[in-house]
């Protein structure tokens, strides 16, 4: 019967399957990030939606958070850069663990490792939504409970993370936490060398202006 | 003809302009940023002068003979003024008429009954309810007790103690005097909190030493340095007090330089001030943002850099306390929360500005600065906005109020960048048990401590109104999936009933 389900008729049905599948992750991980690349059962449209909710959740969060657990000094707020805040960490952890286990015999290309971190990701906008909500019905005596359910949501979506990525790339539990660590490093790698990069740019840069600068003075 | 409308065209055209480049430098001009406030987030909120200069009095404006020099110490006894000239070794008693108007009246530079019959560097004076009158004379190492008419009762000397250095020669610098005659002195170079001395004169004990902080890491250091870099290093001891104060209910203020860390900074919510309670502890409430501790921005400007440092401190009966920053000149008022209520003052020559302020003292609203280098003392009378400040505080503190929310509204209605106003209005209406309306008002300037109080009792009363709703929701909820369930099942069995299929 389970069998039968799986023939879709159209992208739009295949699509809710699989965004429906992203609630079996959470509650399966082994089994469902296994299923999510060797059974297909997952799809970019699904993962980028997930990315997407999470990213909305997080600037709800800003503005309809209670004041009891996040202030807000809109003056400085950058909407942009506080989404670069999930998209950069994001893009790097997925390229630097590309990177790394395709030369270690990783199973999982660039775009399953990007699906699979996305997927990982539901157990923020599920229970972060929720828990903004309720945010607003606590006292400061009471929000203990927000800040622990708050922090077991980023854990429980960390733990995926790790999961997802020994389940696609078929590693073992130890592989897979050594290969966690040496993405971690490899994400510092990548920051080191970007700022290096854009100082060099920029000196460079500021080099020839001057140098016109000072053309134009003598001139 | 036409000639003659391109001048008038061109003056009127430079007088506009000139007028608007001119402007926001007249504006800059007369808003020099006298008084201000933090906001919630530590940023400087500029507001209306709480307090006004009356008149500056200098040695000539009080008809000194000799001038007054480097003077140290204030006291307010009923209407008169007592000024420690420590310089010349006298005390100047002044009789306040009114602050435009301070009348010398006497010149006490010597007492009967002990040798040596004159002082040597006073540097502070209390009198007792009894009148009696207790001068720190620094000089001659003891604190002296003089009856009204200036006849020696006794003095307090150098404490006996084994855990005092022999050679620390004692140097009475401030003190402070309860109602049973009690003594509490802070003298310099000891640091185990305040001298106490019984009414009879006999030492009893250090009271309220400041806590000792260190970082752990400085810990883990000393345990891994040498004798000889361990002597290097800055020793974890108490720090000494700057001054006391004795307030109208017998608690003890006492100020203390803040200590900073590595990178030159004090932690948020630490304070410069404690109260100190008969067992010496610290009992100041701070439910404030920010830690009672002046200035959040300590960086170097202006030649001067560092936290502040409370040189003086006065109790006003509203129970809010005006701290004398020294190193900036300024003047901070904090109100029984541990909130900052104003702040003004500043390093100059200009009336309202200080050299080198020394000491503080209040006489009703009225506030009272003495100035050790200028040698003058400045009277600040509270303006209308101040008063109506004051009016809003004290009308809490009666139970009145309505009438302190109607206050704390008018304030907000002239100085909308006050957070005290919003909290005062909140805590007017909360106390009112109008719970909805003043939690508002604690949103906007992030109280939430009193937003708690307040939403607490909102919920009980909401929870109270619609109870009904509540339990018939909640019902609702656990019976209609429950009847679903059992009208499915006895679909079910009357489907494959047996004898249907007969």
């Amino acid at each position: 019967m389970i069998a039968k389900l799986k023939q879709f008729q159209t992208p739009k049905e295949k699509y809710f399957d699989s965004l429906k599948f992203a609630l079996y992750c959470m509650t399966h991980p082994m089994d469902g990030f296994w299923d999510l690349t060797h059974e297909k059962r997952g799809t970019y449209a699904a993962a980028n939606t997930i990315l997407f909710a999470s990213l909305l959740v997080r600037i709800l969060k800003l503005r309809y958070t209670s004041f009891l657990f996040l202030n807000v000094y809109w003056e400085d707020l950058n909407i942009f850069l506080y989404l670069a805040s999930i998209l950069f960490p994001l893009s790097l952890w997925v390229v630097g663990n590309w990177a790394l286990t395709t030369l270690f015999d990783g199973k999982g290309r660039l775009g399953q490792v990007y699906m699979a971190t996305c997927y990982a990701f539901i157990p923020y906008p599920l229970i972060q939504f929720p828990l903004m909500v309720f945010s607003n019905f606590v006292t400061v005596e009471e929000g203990a409970f927000y800040e622990t359910l708050s922090a077991m949501t980023l854990i429980y979506a960390a733990i995926l993370v790790v999961v997802a990525m020994g389940q696609i790339h078929e590693y073992s539990a130890g592989k897979n936490l050594l290969f966690t660590v040496a993405t971690l490093f490899a994400m510092l790698v990548m920051i080191f060398i970007l700022m290096v990069f854009f100082s060099m740019i920029s000196q460079g840069v500021s080099y020839f202006i001057s140098l016109a600068k000072e053309f134009m003075f003598r001139l | 003809m036409r000639k003659k409308n391109l001048l008038i065209k061109a003056t009127t055209a430079i007088i506009a302009a000139s007028i608007l480049l001119l402007a926001p430098l007249s504006v800059q001009a007369s808003d020099g940023g006298y008084t201000y406030n933090y906001d919630w987030w530590g940023d400087v909120q500029e507001s209306p002068d709480l307090y006004s200069v009356c008149r500056v009095f200098t040695s000539s404006e009080l008809g000194l003979d000799v001038k007054l020099k480097n003077p140290q110490g204030l006291f307010v006894e009923g209407n008169f003024i007592y000024i420690c000239d420590s310089g010349n070794n006298r005390i100047i008693k002044v009789e306040r008429v009114s602050p435009e108007k301070l009348e010398v009246v006497d010149i006490i530079d010597s007492f009967k009954g002990a040798e040596p019959s004159t002082f040597s560097n006073p540097t502070d004076l209390a009198i007792s309810e009894d009148g009696n009158i207790f001068i720190a004379d620094q000089g001659n190492e003891r604190i002296l007790k003089l009856d009204k008419d200036l006849n020696y009762i006794m003095e307090f000397i150098k404490p006996t103690d084994n855990t005092l250095d022999p050679s620390l020669v004692f140097a009475p610098n401030k003190l402070t005097v309860d109602t049973a005659e009690r003594v509490y002195c802070i003298a310099s170079g000891i640091n185990k909190g305040l001298v106490k001395y019984e009414n009879d004169g006999t030492f009893s004990g250090f009271v309220g030493a400041t806590p000792v902080k260190f970082d752990w890491t400085d810990y883990l250091w000393k345990k891994f340095a040498s004798q000889e870099q361990r002597a290097k290093m800055e020793s974890f001891v108490p720090t000494e007090y700057e001054n006391i104060y004795m307030d109208q209910e017998g608690f003890i203020y006492a100020t203390m330089p803040l200590k900073t860390d590595n990178d030159s900074r004090v932690a948020d919510d630490e304070n410069a001030v404690r109260k100190l309670n008969l067992m010496g502890n610290d009992i100041l409430v701070h439910n404030g943002a920010w830690g009672v501790q002046g200035d959040l921005y300590k960086g170097s400007g202006g030649g001067y850099e560092g936290p502040s440092v409370f040189a003086d401190v006065t109790v006003l009966d509203n129970d809010i306390y005006a701290c004398l920053d020294q190193n900036r000149g300024r003047v901070f008022g904090y109100d029984d929360q541990g909130r900052l209520v104003f702040a003004f003052g500043g390093n100059g020559n200009m009336d309202g500005y200080f050299r080198r302020p020394s000491a503080i003292e209040h006489y009703g609203h009225e506030l009272y600065v003495l100035d050790s280098i200028d040698c003058s003392i400045t009277a600040f009378v509270p303006t209308q906005f101040g008063n109506l400040v004051y009016t809003a505080i004290e009308e809490f503190d009666k139970g009145h109020y309505e009438e302190s929310g109607d206050a704390w509204q008018e304030v907000m209605n002239q100085n909308g960048n006050y957070d005290l106003a919003y909290i005062g209005i909140g805590r007017a209406l909360l106390r009112q048990e109008r719970y909805h309306e003043s939690m508002k008002y604690f949103e906007l300037k992030y109280d939430a401590d009193n937003y708690s109080k307040a939403f607490k009792q909102y919920r009980k009363e909401w929870v109270e109104e619609n109870i009904a709703i509540i339990v018939i929701v909640i019902l609702a909820l656990f019976l209609i999936p429950l009847g679903i369930g059992k009208f499915k099942a006895l679909k079910y069995e009357i489907d494959t009933a047996d004898i249907f299929n007969i």
